[in-house]
């Protein structure tokens, strides 16, 4: 069998999302409310080294994501690693860390929640890095992230 | 951080110094040196879920500091009832008052009205979250009978799970290093996340079953009700309750010297015989809820300084 000539298009300027678990990352790109921003590359499933289970990458074109919006990340894939693009060369290799409040992203899984009941904004802070635990501005429970928490941008 | 101008939600907002101030304050005005600092300001009661005790603590502080009161009891009599909502009720009533007053069943539903609101909210309970002006009292009475609060042993006895009377407490206490004992059955123990909050904050606590075992140097027992109707499961509410029962034995086996508080209101807890001894401080502890609360009204209008 022939080895392909690449696996994932090489881009010369943007965001490559790399060492994402896989298959997280649809909900990656789901978390970022990417969408409709240019082309937008997903590999899922490649073997590495780090990730005995596999990896996935996510390449942004012609977008340079902030540190707030690569920390983001954090609370799904605290594995990944960031590498921002321009004219072909890597310029930037970002370390990700948990975000210190979150807006929006994630639901709290409290019923009777202000954020449930009184149509609240969504926002935590962090309570603990070790789960990471997040404790909602409103109820004040702390949740630990689970991604059938965070909110995806098509609003599910 | 000052208090005039600012909404009073949760014990996680404040300072071991804020807790201090409040203290002070309702010290100087329980001894008549502050009077008729809300003369002339509008305080607006809300309470979205019945709760007589603490609607007529707030409304009788209020007026013996000569503010004037308006609001509902229930939600029944608000607009709500008629499909307003919550924000809208908040937006308009803000205009109505110089602070409010939020009792309402929705955990964080305070920290909203606050962030809505254009007046000072304090927090009379919002479900099973916080409920800070209880704390402050309680810290008050300990204050007021032991001259201080630090290095305190708190046995905490009771529904330790739901209980936020006693979640409140403990986060408090913590600020005044303070030790303190669990006293509760194995279902109903102090939630982790506490317990976590404690652990980083370097306080000691331990946890036990019954009240004997609390050791006899204890300062203050903290007993709360089982309250039937934070469980979900009837059987599970079966199987805890009248599990603990504080008698003259009870103190008597845990030196004598302890004094034993409560939030009220109490079922079976807290025999009668314990009424008549002095370690029994709860009605005074329920009383010291007007001094705390015109104190805190005081702060938060500007009344006092």
């Amino acid at each position: 069998m022939t080895e392909r000539a690449y696996k994932v298009y090489s881009i010369s300027s943007g965001t490559v999302i790399d060492h994402i678990p896989t298959p997280l990352a649809l909900r990656v790109v789901e978390i970022l409310g990417l969408g409709n921003e240019g082309i937008l590359t997903i590999g899922m499933g490649f073997t590495s080294k780090r990730l005995p289970e596999g990896k996935d990458i996510v390449k942004i074109e012609n977008k340079v994501l902030t540190r707030d919006e690569t920390d983001m990340i954090a609370l799904i894939a605290p594995e990944a690693t960031i590498n921002i693009i321009e004219g072909g060369k890597v310029i930037e290799k970002r370390r990700i860390s948990l975000p210190d409040g979150i807006r929006g992203v994630m639901r709290c899984p409290n019923p009777n929640c202000a954020t449930n009941v009184l149509g609240a904004q969504r926002v935590f802070g962090l309570a603990s890095p070790e789960g990471p635990l997040y404790r909602c501005r409103y109820c004040e429970r702390t949740t630990k992230v689970e991604p059938d928490l965070l909110i995806t941008s098509a609003g599910i | 951080m000052g208090f005039a101008g600012r909404s009073i939600i949760s014990l996680h907002d404040m300072t071991a110094a804020d807790l201090e101030v409040i203290m002070d304050t309702s010290g100087r005005i329980k001894a008549g040196r502050e009077t008729g600092f809300l003369q002339g300001r509008t305080i607006a009661v809300m309470f979205f879920e019945a709760s007589t005790r603490t609607r007529l603590s707030f409304e009788s502080a209020i007026q013996r500091s000569g503010g004037t009161v308006i609001g509902f009891a229930n939600p029944a009599s608000s607009s709500q009832s008629k499909g307003e909502s919550f924000a809208d009720t908040i937006s308009t009533v803000t205009g109505y008052c110089d602070a409010m007053v939020i009792r309402h069943p929705v955990e964080g539903s305070a920290r909203l009205a606050s962030d809505i609101a254009s007046v000072p909210v304090i927090n009379a309970g919002d479900g099973a979250n916080q409920h800070p002006t209880q704390t402050f009292l309680d810290l008050f009475t300990m204050k007021e009978s032991f001259g201080r609060l630090e290095g305190l042993h708190i046995g905490m006895l009771g529904d330790l799970k739901y209980g936020r009377t006693v979640h409140s407490l403990a986060t408090a206490m913590a600020m005044f290093g303070a030790r303190m004992t669990f006293i509760s059955p194995h279902t109903l123990q102090m939630p982790d996340m506490i317990k976590r909050e404690l652990s980083q904050a370097g306080v000691s606590f331990r946890e036990v079953r019954q009240p004997e075992e609390a050791g006899d140097d204890l300062d203050v027992l903290y007993v709360t009700r089982i309250q039937r109707e934070r469980f979900g499961d009837p059987q599970e509410y079966e199987s805890v309750a009248h599990s603990f029962r504080v008698t003259a034995d009870t103190i008597r086996g845990l030196g004598g010297r302890v004094l034993v508080m409560h939030p009220l209101p109490r079922v079976d807890e807290i025999a009668e015989d314990v009424d008549r001894l002095p370690n029994a401080i709860y009605f005074r502890q329920a009383h010291n809820g007007i001094p705390t609360r015109q104190a805190l009204l005081g702060l938060v209008t500007g009344g006092l300084s």
